[in-house]
């Protein structure tokens, strides 16, 4: 029996090494999300653009759209920007912005310098909304169906790998249900 | 005379101390309240810091949003229950004792049971296998003889 229990340090550092192995592919900034499945917060807020109309998720219902979460001091926005401007040419599925803790004018000046991929943006400038929807870093964008129902979300830039792998499915998912 | 001079003596103590002591203000207490929540509380952004030690913007509008709701008179719980609602049992600094945390509180008293276990084991087998050989008369004639030779060639 003693010489099976020396084999126990062995199994002990193995199952650390899996545990380790696991743990390393994980990314640590990403948080499971508890909004998954969840109804999408409602908030009215003043358009970017046209500071006189709101915006609000209610009027959304019965489509399928992205929320991005965006700044012109967040980095990772202007990572994804690129990609977002694509995404919204496609026309898969319309992107709206929440304009969030920015300056109007530096939001503006943003818009005309890298182009504007938005349907519109809604201004969180306090960012009191963004705390309904659980933001901890911009960029976030959120996958909103029909029924008002966060699908999916993305902290950090939504590069075109996650888009393929995760985004377009589920929009072409949510579009075929949607139709029936 | 001495005994309305000592009644004397005690409503102007009583009054004193009510002078002297501080109503204690509405914000004082907000305040109060903030702070020990803000403890108990991650900032979301620096992840190793509570909320009420983080200087970044998300603690901030954090810390706003909490003020707000204790001077709407919300509990503790619910003040809680509406962040964990957003940001998930990460926001709580101390992690909940649940089904998925159970190896994580008591994982280690788990690890020290085994141990033990294992311990015990291994001392009892020893002690097993440890067996009395009485010494012969041959043994002790030997043994004799090598002390013998000892203290001589010392």
């Amino acid at each position: 029996m003693l010489r099976y229990l020396v084999l126990i340090p062995l199994a002990l550092f193995l199952l650390l090494v899996v545990f380790l192995a696991f743990g390393l592919r994980r990314d640590p900034n990403e948080l499971p999300s508890v909004l998954i499945n969840k109804p999408a917060p409602a908030f009215r807020l003043p358009q970017l653009k046209e500071p006189t109309k709101t915006f609000s998720a209610e009027e959304m219902r019965g489509k399928v759209w992205l929320l991005n979460v965006w700044a012109s001091w967040c980095i990772g926005c202007r990572e994804e920007h690129e990609s977002l401007l694509e995404y919204s040419k496609s026309g898969v599925v319309p992107i709206y912005g929440l304009n969030y803790k920015d300056k109007t004018d530096d939001a503006l000046g943003w818009l005309r310098d890298l182009g504007d991929p938005y349907v519109l943006s809604a201004v969180d400038a306090d960012g009191r909304v963004a705390i309904d929807y659980g933001v901890y870093g911009a960029p976030e964008t959120y996958l909103i169906d029909q029924n008002g129902t966060i699908r999916f979300k993305q902290v950090g830039p939504l590069m075109p790998d996650i888009w393929e792998e995760k985004v377009l499915p589920l929009v072409q998912e949510l579009n075929r249900q949607g139709t029936k | 005379m001495t005994r309305s001079r000592f009644a004397a003596f005690l409503l102007f103590a009583f009054f004193a101390i009510v002078a002297n002591a501080q109503p204690v203000t509405d914000e004082a207490v907000v305040e109060q309240r903030l702070a020990k929540l803000s403890h108990e509380l991650r900032c979301l952004q620096c992840r190793n810091q509570t909320l009420a030690e983080s200087p970044a913007g998300l603690a901030e509008d954090l810390r706003r949003e909490i003020r707000v709701q204790i001077r709407a008179g919300k509990t503790d719980q619910e003040i809680i229950a509406f962040l964990t609602q957003r940001y998930g049992d990460f926001i709580l600094y101390r992690p909940r004792v649940s089904a998925t945390t159970y190896l994580l509180w008591f994982g280690p008293f788990v690890v020290l049971l085994v141990g033990m276990i294992l311990l015990f084991l291994y001392i009892k087998q020893r002690r097993d296998s440890i067996t009395e050989q009485p010494m012969t008369d041959d043994d002790h004639r030997r043994a004799e003889e090598l002390l013998a030779s000892g203290k001589e060639t010392a």
